[in-house]
């Protein structure tokens, strides 16, 4: 007797799965530009053909009910990539960035798409939390964690002072404070002789009691690239920083700041202080971008004032936006495109910044909501996938 | 401080501010119809100037000698394209996002911004690099007692003045300037009253924009050269002037404008008089500082925008 295929969610879920990780490992590994572009065309035939058979709503729909199952499947799949790449520090490396600019773009959607401020600087605060690593790192004797979280307390602590001109102003005038800051940062940048001026400066590797994860290892025939430490310990630092931000937006914290986001003056009729959720959400959202960008600058090795430029802050919202605002789970797939395509299609090398973005301007007119746009908030999940 | 520079420190502030203004009067005039952040201002100024550089080297190879007659058609021929480049983004990326949220706007802007930069950095010759800008005005300096300015630097404010004169009494006195200002006051009222809303938008940008174009051929003029980057700090710096003085407000624009260029001259001039350790180059840290720190005390600008919380 034949079950249709879309009756069991759960086989259909395993299937989808696996083809979106052979698509993530080939695209990691595609080494010839012939390869991108099979691999492009691969991906729009198994999207048009799970449109065609009707599989695509089911896959949504299993996913969205089964929150759990699709992290632990999305933890499980990064794990294997990590494994399968381990002798090759480009895809590792790739993957390592995708997991921490996800970790930045967490903390952005909690201003942007919850409680609905605009940050356009956020790479200013990323290059906070790399220039105090390298500073700490370089010049005390602090242990390695304490400098990540106290590069994300440096961002934290530096939003402090935006955040007067950030609570009175609104809209296109908060815009102004957050693009200021960010062009008033990487000119200090440039000019400043003790941060290394516009040559930057060096940062050790990243020593995690006594685990040292910028050295290779070598067990006889078997060579693991250092890179898999950090996709190890920035795998870790994106779940984290993901169910931290997943758990404040089901908590009544995150309707208030859902509140304050889509009408203000009801909010404050209801007795929700607006400053004091714009506080939370402006400071903890730096403070991870703090620590993703102190991470960043320890992996790659050294910190100068061009990769933290206002274009930067730009691709961090492009991110945001493509994986549709206020969807964490959006930001997995915006964050793995936008930084890993540019990337394998170097034949646009020079071009890639005009196609990129002419493909957001794209994006911006056809599909404003983004990938994965946010739905509806559920707030008995349980409850209803129990119901079915 | 001796008379001539300080006459060279005040004819550079007041031909920054002119720039600036110039920008930040698009940025207000586009907010006043459309209540949106058009964020490629900056680098349709970039594509003026590049425009005009164009011109004269076709003007060149058509044997038209003589400066003025080459600069009269560089002037024209960039204003005339990039009022029209502004029109076509106002037409294909403004206009049919009206409705959508306004993060959206400033995002989509921004990337014509940068699709406009790098656009004119591969399609030019040797683009990467900044491209000498002929020197058409005459050169020469006058002088009054000890105060002595250049006379190609004289013209340009003149003619900047001149400008924004001719922009303000557009605004203010003719009949279009009516039309502008009724869509921004109520768009739907304007409508009913049988103005065309579209049109006067579009026109509008493109007055916004040849502002721009002029804006970059007296950039080129006053540097006598251009750089494909141009755009974006010239653009984040409008857009800062603009809404310092209070969006929608075209004194407040030609204000912020003259403000900004004053504090990035203090910052260079008398901070490192102050002080040892505060070099020059600190100048723009220390203008977008003053920025931030004025929007916290008025945060709809210096000349406040009128507005309701529910309308």
């Amino acid at each position: 007797m034949r079950v249709p295929l879309t009756s069991r969610p759960v086989l259909l879920f395993v299937v989808a799965a696996l083809v979106t990780w052979a698509l993530a490992w080939a695209l990691l590994g595609a080494e010839t530009q012939l390869e991108v572009l099979a691999l492009f065309c691969v991906t729009v035939a198994v999207a048009v053909v799970a449109a065609k058979m009707k599989l695509d709503a089911p896959v949504a729909a299993a996913a969205s009910s089964h929150p759990r199952a699709l992290g632990i499947a999305c933890v499980v799949g990064v794990l294997a990539l990590a494994v399968v790449f381990h002798e090759d520090h480009f895809p590792l490396l790739l993957l390592c960035s995708v997991l921490l600019y996800i970790t930045a773009c967490l903390g952005l959607n909690i201003q942007f798409g919850y409680v609905g401020i605009v940050n356009f600087a956020g790479a200013a605060f990323f290059g906070i939390g790399s220039y105090t690593a390298a500073m700490l790192a370089g010049h005390t004797g602090l242990p390695h964690v304490l400098v990540l979280l106290l590069g994300g307390a440096m961002a934290s602590l530096i939003s402090c002072v935006l955040l007067l001109p950030v609570l009175r102003t609104r809209g296109h005038y908060a815009a102004l404070v957050t693009i200021a800051f960010a062009t008033l940062f990487r000119s200090f940048l440039e000019v400043n002789d003790a941060l290394g001026g516009p040559q930057g400066m060096r940062i050790p590797a990243l020593n995690l009691f006594g685990w040292d994860l910028g050295a290779d290892h070598e067990w006889g025939e078997l060579f693991i690239s250092f890179y898999d430490n950090y996709v190890l310990f920035a795998l870790a630092l994106a779940v984290l920083a993901f169910v931290l931000v997943r758990r404040l937006e089901r908590s009544w914290m995150g309707v208030a700041m859902d509140a304050v986001r889509t009408d203000e003056i009801s909010a404050k009729v209801y007795g929700i202080s607006i400053a004091r959720q714009k506080i939370v959400a402006f400071m903890f959202g730096n403070l991870l971008v703090g620590i993703a960008g102190a991470t960043y600058g320890m992996m790659t090795g050294y910190v100068a004032p061009n990769n933290f430029t206002f274009a930067d802050s730009l691709i961090l919202v492009s991110m945001l936006l493509l994986g549709g605002l206020g969807n964490p789970w959006g930001i997995v797939p915006a964050a793995a495109l936008i930084l890993i395509l540019p990337e394998k299609l170097q034949f646009i090398q020079e071009y890639r910044f005009l196609l990129y973005g002419v493909v957001i301007i794209l994006i911006l007119l056809f599909r404003s909501q983004g990938l994965l746009p946010r739905g509806i908030r559920r707030y008995f999940p349980n409850r209803e996938a129990a119901r079915g | 401080m001796s008379l001539d520079i300080f006459s060279q420190y005040l004819i550079n502030c007041l031909m920054l501010g002119m720039i600036y203004a110039m920008v930040a009067v698009g940025f207000t005039l586009f907010f006043g119809v459309l209540d949106i952040i058009q964020f490629s201002h900056g680098d349709v100024l970039m594509v003026g100037g590049f425009t005009a550089l164009v011109t004269y080297a076709g003007a060149q190879a058509l044997g038209v000698a003589n400066p003025w007659l080459q600069l009269a058609l560089m002037v024209l021929i960039a204003t005339a394209l990039t009022a029209g480049l502004g029109v076509l983004v106002a037409r294909y990326l403004v206009l049919p996002l009206k409705n959508a949220p306004p993060l959206n706007t400033l995002l989509i802007t921004l990337m014509m911004g940068m699709v406009l930069r790098e656009g004119v950095r591969l399609a030019y010759p040797n683009g990467s690099n900044p491209q000498p800008f002929p020197r058409l005005l005459p050169g020469g300096v006058w002088s009054v007692g000890g105060f002595e300015a250049r006379i190609d630097s004289t013209i340009l404010l003149l003619v900047g003045l001149a400008l924004i004169t001719g922009l303000h009494l557009l605004i203010t006195r003719s009949k279009l300037g009516l039309a502008i200002r009724a869509v921004a006051q109520d768009g739907e009222t304007a409508r009913i009253m049988g103005i065309n809303f579209n049109w006067i938008v579009l026109l509008t940008f493109g007055i916004g924009s040849g502002m721009a174009a002029l804006g970059g051929v007296m950039n080129g003029l006053y540097y006598t050269e251009i750089n494909f980057g141009v755009g974006l700090l010239l653009g984040v710096i409008g857009f800062a002037a603009a809404i310092l003085g209070g969006l929608g407000n075209l004194y407040g624009a030609i204000l912020g404008g003259f403000l900004f260029a004053a504090l990035q001259t203090v910052g260079a001039v008398v901070l490192p008089m102050l002080s040892q350790h505060i070099p020059s180059s600190y100048k723009d840290v220390f203008a977008f500082a003053v920025v931030i720190a004025l929007i916290a005390w008025r945060p709809t600008g210096l000349i406040a925008e009128k507005s309701t919380e529910r309308a």
